[in-house]
């Protein structure tokens, strides 16, 4: 895409780099939330004040500092981030992975099946729980890199429907658990929590919980396998040319397959997370949470890196943390919803670049031509 | 069987959205464009479409308010599908991201816009919905006939129609013979739009007395799959919507019938889903769909 003259404008130097694209999108995003905002009459300010108290625990209106802030930021940012990677694992194979929800759903069912039926051992429990939900999360996205592989099934259609099915699934079974009643089970038991004593004292009672370590653990991981590993190398050559990998004795079907249920383990991790993690008794969901949609997003916006995802994660987490904030200072909690929807659809516009960097260089080149 | 018989009205209500919607989606796969974004279209056109109808009617306005705010979900919807069409079509953007961003806008969309006109998560209340005719069956019925005829008839017997599949199958051949490919997409996303924004007025005149978070449900995505498994045809995607709408109906209604009643509801709920997947397998290898779908028509490449 680069313009063959070696003296690189400053503008088409930041539009050829990923990175910096992000941080431009994401700012197009807050600019036209910004400008809803303002237009019904309310004031920006406002808005921006709810985010600054979620990023920073401190209260601008009454001088008043709050940890607990911090800590539910990251704890919620916790499912995007690992969505995220979901969707950035599938797309590194060049798969589109929109069965983060559904996997995340799975993930989140089985982890509260075994919570609340598992052995009430300290340390056994809850990791037992949390394997479960990373295995079935594994084997809900492995069915759809099998359906694609073996039977050229589109994984956008498979992924959507198991959404449904899963969401449904797991009512059907939450509602068979101890203590079911429409919208929750029985208290979990302490030993299945993921409830973490030390986070808990240095954030005022946030929720922040072990799975943030898990989160973290799960970074390094994703870097691992994507820069360091063959596998994650026949992935990726898989991503950019299918048929040349396959030309090249990458068994592509198998890849596949393996990067889908990888990528569902991500969710499954999630939703593991998110259900024995800030919650205390099971739920029988009656919709999405929406983590796995939103993890399209943050890989988006991450361009598929662990740190960026890792980053975007982070910001997801922000704004979900600030509704309520908002909510109060009479914002609708929904613009970051629409901030969200904004910046997805700025990284599909995201293709006009290449088109203007295209046309940029022809026309560099019809002066070139004509001057000689 | 009298029972059965007295559901057809209930099964027509529900069935009939989902196949306006289904027919729009096909219409849009045909001409090379896919468009997921259709769940978020219905959700758009049904706040419309319930916001216009509940403050037209504290006009007094009446019935006709209903066929406006119709034409209005419409509209809009229609409206909302031109980002999608701006990023298919001139921009080759990937169609999935940008179906999936339009899913996402929307959901904050209308639950801000009901923020602000009504103070609440909702749309307020209306008093009346759509009236059923001396059978029991909404008029969104008879819209959803015309609709499935009209398209049956202007993509298999008029010229557009031949053009339209033409860009779906072979975009080059079609611009080689001097078919206006970017034209004729433009022309078939934004009637996705416009007939999934039709749709979510119908249901949430029909279904409900206001539009909340929950009113579309995965209906769009339901329609979506209405068009795989119907086969990109009319007659299948009729069948489509007609199987998947009545497993619907049975989640409501299975409690009549003391032999279903052993059931989970949630279990007519899974079944459209269910059921297109099994069919993608079955027919696998069979290709079906329009070969271009969802590739950005680039002129002189190949």
């Amino acid at each position: 895409m680069k313009p063959a003259d070696t003296r690189e404008s400053f503008t088409s130097r930041m539009l050829s780099s990923d990175g910096a694209v992000s941080v431009l999108v994401v700012l197009l995003g807050f600019l036209v939330g910004t400008i809803l905002v303002a237009l019904v009459g309310k004031n920006p300010l406002n808005m921006y004040k709810a985010i600054f108290q979620s990023l920073s625990g401190y209260n601008i209106d009454n001088g008043k500092m709050n940890v607990r802030y911090i800590g539910e930021t990251l704890n919620y940012a916790v499912p995007f981030i690992l969505c995220g990677f979901s969707m950035a694992f599938a797309a590194r194979a060049g798969l589109f992975n929109i069965g983060g929800e559904g996997q995340y759903i799975m993930g989140l069912t089985v982890a509260q099946v075994i919570g609340l039926l598992g052995p009430n051992v300290p340390g056994l429990h809850w990791a037992l729980a949390i394997i479960g939900a990373m295995l079935i999360g594994a084997a809900w996205g492995g069915i759809v890199g099998i359906l694609k592989a073996k039977y050229e099934v589109s994984e956008v259609v498979s992924t959507i429907m198991l959404n449904y099915v899963a969401l449904y699934l797991s009512r059907i079974i939450c509602l068979q658990l101890p203590g079911a009643s429409t919208y929750k089970t029985a208290n979990f038991p302490e030993t299945a929590l993921l409830s973490n004593g030390f986070f808990q004292a240095i954030t005022n009672n946030s929720m922040l919980n072990n799975g943030f370590f898990l989160m973290g653990l799960a970074v390094v991981v994703y870097w691992f396998i994507m820069e360091k590993t063959n596998l994650g190398f026949g992935l990726r050559a898989t991503g950019f040319n299918r048929e040349a990998a396959r030309c090249s004795g990458i068994p592509v079907v198998r890849s596949i397959a393996i990067s889908m249920a990888i990528a569902g383990a991500f969710a499954g991790l999630a939703g593991g997370i998110v259900a024995l993690g800030s919650f205390r008794y099971g739920r029988v969901l009656s919709g999405m949470d929406n983590y796995g949609f939103n993890g399209i997003a943050v890989a988006l916006v991450g361009n598929n890196t662990a740190i960026g995802t890792m980053l975007a994660g982070f910001l997801f987490g922000m704004l979900k943390n600030a509704q309520a904030l908002m909510q109060g200072k009479q914002i609708p909690k929904e613009i970051t919803f629409i901030i969200q929807g904004l910046i997805v659809v700025f990284i599909a516009l995201r293709s006009a670049i290449a088109l203007y960097l295209a046309w940029r260089s022809k026309r560099q080149l019809q002066k070139e031509v004509l001057a000689k | 069987m009298n029972t059965l018989i007295g559901m057809i009205p209930s099964i027509l209500m529900i069935v009939s959205p989902i196949l306006i919607t289904a027919v729009g989606g096909m219409i849009c796969e045909k001409s090379g464009v896919v468009n997921i974004a259709l769940e978020g279209l219905m959700g758009v056109g049904a706040f419309a479409a319930a916001a216009t109808h509940v403050l037209l009617e504290a006009t007094g306005l009446g019935m006709p308010s209903i066929w406006i705010s119709l034409g209005i979900g419409a509209l809009i919807g229609a409206a909302f599908s031109a980002i999608h069409a701006l990023a298919s079509i001139n921009l080759n953007a990937d169609q999935t991201i940008s179906g999936t961003g339009i899913n996402l806008l929307a959901d904050g969309v209308t639950i801000f816009a009901a923020q602000i006109l009504f103070s609440a998560d909702r749309t307020r209340e209306f008093k009346m919905g759509m009236q059923t005719d001396s059978l029991g069956i909404y008029p969104t019925a008879y819209i959803a006939l015309v609709v499935v005829v009209a398209a049956w008839f202007i993509l298999y017997k008029l010229p557009f129609g031949m053009h339209l599949r033409a860009c779906g199958e072979h975009p080059h051949a079609a611009d080689s013979v001097g078919i206006n490919v970017k034209k004729i997409r433009y022309i078939a996303v934004l009637a996705s739009g416009l007939l999934a924004g039709l749709a979510g007025g119908c249901i949430v005149l029909t279904q409900t007395i206001q539009y909340t978070s929950n009113t579309i449900n995965g209906r769009g995505f339901i329609a979506l799959a209405a068009v795989s498994f119907g086969r990109w045809r009319p007659i299948g995607v009729t069948f489509a919507a007609f199987l998947f709408g009545t497993a619907q109906a049975f989640a409501i209604i299975a409690n009549n019938f003391p032999a279903l009643r052993v059931l989970p509801t949630e279990v007519f709920n899974i079944l459209p889903y269910v059921i297109t997947l099994i069919a993608l397998v079955v027919f696998s290898g069979k290709n079906y769909a329009p070969r271009a779908s969802g590739k950005p028509y680039i002129k002189g490449a190949s």
